[in-house]
């Protein structure tokens, strides 16, 4: 298996309009796993799907900034999602997968357990997040969840989810929702 | 009949542009031409240059036209070599000026390409 | 006109560097001591750009153009006295003129009533000394007669040859046959034929020089047929004896080796008494591209086979300026004074060539590449068994010496000196002096020091920033000025300079200095400073910089959008740059801004700590060492220092910063290497290994993620992997904040950079919370 499949060519505005799809109101959205839950986001803002390679270490970070890493020339971060929503560092393997996305001008790589689908998914599929309480989860990067055959996806707004004073100093740079 | 050798002109102007229209206008009738951007690059330019005809512009930094038209005449190898001033409108004050530095002829800026070549013939060939 | 119509995009480069010298030189232009040279240049510039302009029918431009060069001829007359006002009004007729150039170069029209005023008010200063010339221009459509109407019927109007001295030449064409046409004899197969006509000065035989000899020596070079002419041979009663009075040429036919260069050094020693006028004909030479000849070289003459019967178009193959009828226009080199005898080369010879920037871009690009590519075969020869393949290391070595020097000249193609930046900042300074009313006089100094473009670039924001702050809010009004005792025009100096590897700018006001009080009250209004927190005065000074801390206050009449000093701040950290600000009350203030000198590419040693690999800039580095336990002391308990070249230096250990784990702590068992920032100060790095020098290439850590403290940027090392660049200066902070636990510290007081030093100043950093 090639160590990198890259998705058609993405622009890299952020104003991510709609592709052509046959349905107006439907976009596509990358799925993958972290554990047990499945996640998606946008395909428009996937540059590519890369397997893992070691990072270089960046110092005094949370531990869901792994590293750095090469990327044909320039360099970008990669962020452990697991890590991110409290499920500790990653115990990585080759078998394990980097989603490469581009968020405004931002190019990120998140680390996850493996790839799972590519979803067309309506407007009207999506339902809003519950409603738990805030401290609980920080709904921002939530942007809805999605119910495909028995499975619930979790929509990410990629933008969000890295965003913060951690990652981003600023944050009003972070892109705009894509749904 | 003689083998015909290519006639030289050299333009002189401080402008960039003049002189990239002047050069492609008679390049493109067969002549040979050399660029200078002020009067005293005309000079040594002439100096290891068979020129056949000098057009100069009038207004140009370290040496003006003006002068170099005088200092031209008075080297005795140049006493007869054709000159022509650039002027802007038909301004007879700088015409006067010239005829009596010794110009040859005149020929008002911007210029017609035409014009510039039938001139050019007529005064050197 | 249609085939001239190529040449506008000539015509508009060259415009727009007209009017950059026609506002520079407005911008110096002041009542008092006149610059007439910087007058004349002035009206040049405008005079050009009309005459351009009618070529191409910009027939408004034209007519605009032509007012504000009957104002400017007033001027170099001194027909017009220079005030303030005539200046204003002059600056103003060059904006209009750069707008209606922009409206030519789009091809649109400019709105009406774009000129009116400036018309007007310039053709107030005409007055009566101008009453002369403005009847001969008249009114702006009739002002160019012959100009507008691109075809008369009159041919008179467009040239005109004095008949008198078109007869003149004829007569004397009748008289003197031409040297060079009078062998109408083809020129034999293999060989050459040169004309050299020899003119020497009187006094030639004064300097003991005899032509005689010279003559002799160009016979030796082949067949020369030579006729001497008499015509300044004075009669015998006039004659002296010690003078010349003679004059020769020579038609010499030669073999093809015999080239330029053997027939100037005949003349060598008296060349610059003679008039020597040297042609050959041949048929003229393959089209060479001029960039390849250098300049001083003659061309070498083309050998034998000459076509037959007469030589078409032969045309004269001389080492002076031709430049081939292909060359774009605006393209290609010119020389207009290649060749030696009797010219001077005074002149100012252009020996250089127009490249698309993209072109020089790409260029870097691949040498940057290249030095990575380089590291990584060094990375791999690193491997092989030592006492073997010493060729190929030394082979290697030399790779690395040429990519070095290659990768210098490539960047300093691209370096330009930072006076393109300064030079817009007179301007500047003028409008925010105006707008608020200030009186502002700007001095610049260290214009010619040299950055690559890729950081000129950046500096435009971040300087106009600087100094609209200082005029702004730094700056007193003139009255209060001459209350306190100051002159009422206050100073803002700008200047530029290497400094250890770096450019550092500063830009100094003589204004009123920080206000203290308001902006700690500010700061902790915002939250960004604890209240009760003790800072020192650098240290609330510095406070302008974080996030944050500009306001609305901030917003004048000038600012307008209130860009704050912690915009200019984080752009330029991002180029890897630090700003820092000096203030003292009352006297004024000095912002310091410090950059890497390229972008690009950096010389560094590669150090490891742990498993981890760092690159710290050569620039830095003082030397590394192994100390002696004797060498080591605690300071106070908190931390350890050096005794190194004299001094006590403190210890960094760089894996308690970057909490790297499996690394050496104790300095003797490790190196220390041993660094200085840009303002002396100095530390001792301790670190398991020093693995070598290398050239690496800057690549940005904050495009795609973000700055982060102690780094400047990142690398790619010859394994692939990424090293971070190490900054010293930001190390040095770190580490004075106890980050040395491994973690950064809580809260948001700035370090205090407490070394008095007058230099540059590290910017401050947010501290992280984890």
């Amino acid at each position: 298996m090639s160590s990198s499949t890259a998705i058609a060519p993405v622009s890299s505005r952020t104003d991510l309009q709609p592709s052509g799809t046959a349905n107006g109101s439907e976009e596509q959205y990358v799925t993958f796993t972290v554990g047990s839950e499945e996640y998606g986001v946008n395909i428009l803002a996937v540059r590519e799907i890369r397997g893992w390679t070691p990072e270089s270490r960046l110092p005094n970070l949370p531990d869901y900034v792994r590293g750095v890493i090469n990327l044909r020339g320039i360099i970008i971060p990669i962020f452990d999602l697991r890590a991110r929503f409290g499920g500790g560092q990653t115990q990585v393997t080759k078998r394990h997968v980097v989603v490469v996305m581009q968020v405004g001008e931002r190019t990120r790589g998140i680390l996850v357990d493996a790839i799972s689908d590519i979803l067309a998914i309506g407007h009207d599929a999506i339902k809003p997040p519950p409603d738990v309480d805030s401290g609980l989860i920080d709904a921002e990067y939530l942007s809805g969840l999605y119910t495909a055959e028995n499975r619930m996806v979790t929509l990410l707004n990629v933008g969000k989810l890295f965003a913060g004073e951690h990652v981003d100093q600023d944050a009003s740079r972070a892109a705009l929702e894509p749904t | 009949m003689e083998p015909s050798v290519k006639k030289k002109v050299m333009t002189v102007d401080d402008s960039r542009t003049m002189r990239d229209m002047v050069s492609f206008t008679l390049r493109g009738a067969g002549y040979d031409v050399v660029e200078a951007a002020d009067g005293q690059q005309a000079m040594s330019a002439i100096a290891t240059n068979k020129v056949d005809l000098v057009i100069t512009d009038l207004n140009m930094p370290v040496m003006d036209g003006l002068t170099l038209i005088r200092k031209l005449r008075a080297i005795p190898a140049h006493r007869t070599l054709p000159i022509l001033m650039l002027t802007t409108e038909a301004d007879e004050s700088k015409k006067a000026e010239g005829r009596a530095a010794g110009a040859t002829g005149w020929i008002v800026k911007p210029f017609n390409p035409d014009k510039l070549v039938s001139v050019v013939q007529k005064v050197c060939g | 006109m249609d085939d001239l119509s190529r040449f506008k995009q000539t015509y508009f480069d060259e415009s727009a560097e007209l009017l950059a010298v026609a506002e520079a030189g407005l911008l110096r232009l002041a009542p008092g001591e006149i610059d007439m040279d910087e007058v004349n240049a002035i009206f040049r510039a405008v005079h050009s750009i009309k005459g351009g302009g009618g070529a191409f029918g910009f027939n408004d431009l034209v007519a605009f153009a032509h007012e504000f060069e009957t104002v400017m001829d007033g001027v170099r007359n001194a027909e017009i006295p220079v005030t303030t006002e005539l200046v204003d009004t002059l600056i103003r007729a060059n904006d209009v003129l750069a707008r209606l150039l922009s409206h030519a170069a789009d091809e649109t029209d400019a709105p009406a009533g774009t000129t009116g005023d400036t018309v007007a008010a310039l053709r107030r200063f005409l007055g009566k000394a101008g009453e002369q010339a403005d009847e001969a221009a008249t009114t702006p459509s009739a002002a160019i007669p012959a100009a507008a109407a691109l075809y008369p019927d009159d041919e008179d109007d467009e040239a005109g040859i004095f008949g008198d001295a078109l007869a003149a030449i004829q007569a004397a064409r009748d008289d003197q046959p031409e040297p060079v046409a009078s062998g109408p004899a083809p020129v034999p197969e293999g060989k050459v034929r040169w004309t050299i006509v020899f003119r020497p000065k009187a006094e030639l035989l004064l300097s003991g020089n005899e032509p005689a000899y010279m003559l002799r020596a160009l016979r030796r070079l082949g067949e020369a047929e030579v006729v001497c002419h008499l015509d300044r041979l004075p009669s015998l009663r006039d004659l002296d004896a010690e003078l010349l009075h003679l004059s020769w040429t020579v038609t010499l036919l030669a073999d093809p080796q015999v080239d330029r260069a053997r027939i100037d050094d005949v003349f060598e020693f008296v060349a610059d008494d003679c008039d020597i006028r040297i042609s050959a004909e041949a048929p003229p030479p393959a089209i060479i591209p001029p960039t390849v000849i250098p300049p001083a070289e003659p061309e070498p003459v083309p050998a034998a086979n000459l076509p037959q019967p007469a030589a078409p178009a032969a045309a004269p193959v001389t080492p002076a300026a031709t430049t081939s009828g292909a060359a774009k226009p605006g393209d290609g080199a010119k020389r207009t004074n290649g060749g030696t005898g009797g010219g001077d080369h005074a002149g100012p010879t252009t020996h250089t060539i127009r490249v698309d920037l993209d072109k020089i871009d790409r260029l870097v690009n691949m040498v940057g590449e290249m030095v990575i590519t380089q590291a990584m075969i060094a990375e791999h020869l690193r491997d092989l068994p030592p006492g073997q393949f010493q060729e190929l290391l030394e082979g290697l070595e030399g790779l690395a010496q040429h990519t070095r020097e290659l990768r210098e000249s490539v960047m300093s193609i691209r370096a330009q000196p930072v006076s393109s930046v300064f030079s817009r900042m007179p301007r500047l300074v003028r409008e925010c002096a105006a707008v608020t009313g200030k009186e502002v006089m700007l001095v610049t100094s260290g214009e010619t020091t040299e950055v690559d473009k890729t950081v000129v670039e950046n500096l435009v924001d971040p300087l106009t920033h600087m100094i609209r702050n200082s005029i702004d809010h730094g700056l007193e009004s003139p009255e209060e000025r001459e209350r306190i005792g100051k002159p009422r025009a206050g100073t803002v100096h700008l200047s530029a300079a290497h400094r250890s590897g770096r450019i550092v700018i500063e830009v100094t006001d003589d204004g009123r200095g920080i206000n203290r009080a308001k902006v700690l009250s500010k700061a902790i209004e915002k939250g960004l400073v604890q209240p009760g927190a003790s800072l020192s005065d650098e240290e609330i000074d510095n406070l302008i910089f974080l996030p944050g801390f500009s306001t609305a206050d901030q917003v004048s009449n000038l600012s307008g959008r209130g860009v704050g000093m912690d915009v200019v701040r984080r752009n330029i950290s991002s180029l890897g740059g630090r700003i820092g600000v000096y203030s003292t009350p009352g006297e004024g203030s000095r912002f310091v801004l410090s950059l890497p000198l390229t972008l690009a590419v950096l010389d560094g040693m590669v150090i490891s700590v742990g498993e981890e690999r760092f690159v710290l800039p050569l620039t830095n580095i003082v030397e590394s060492l192994r100390p002696k336990p004797a060498d080591l002391h605690g300071l106070v308990n908190k931390c350890d220092v050096m005794m190194a070249r004299g001094e006590y230096v403190r210890l960094v250990h760089l894996h308690r910063l970057f909490d790297i784990p499996k690394a050496i702590d104790d300095a003797t068992k490790g190196l220390v290497v041993l660094v200085e920032t840009e303002d002396g100060s100095r530390l001792g790095l301790v670190v398991d290994e020093v693995l070598g020098q290398q050239q690496v290439v800057i690549k940005s850590l904050e495009s795609n993620f973000r700055r982060l403290d102690g780094v400047a940027a990142a690398t790619i090392l010859g394994d692939g992997r990424v090293a971070l660049i190490l900054d010293v200066a930001g190390l040095r902070e770190m580490s004075r904040h106890g980050a040395g636990n491994g973690n950064a510290s809580a809260g948001s007081t700035p370090p205090s950079p407490s070394l008095p030093a007058p230099a540059d100043k590290s910017d401050q950093r947010q501290r992280q919370t984890v």
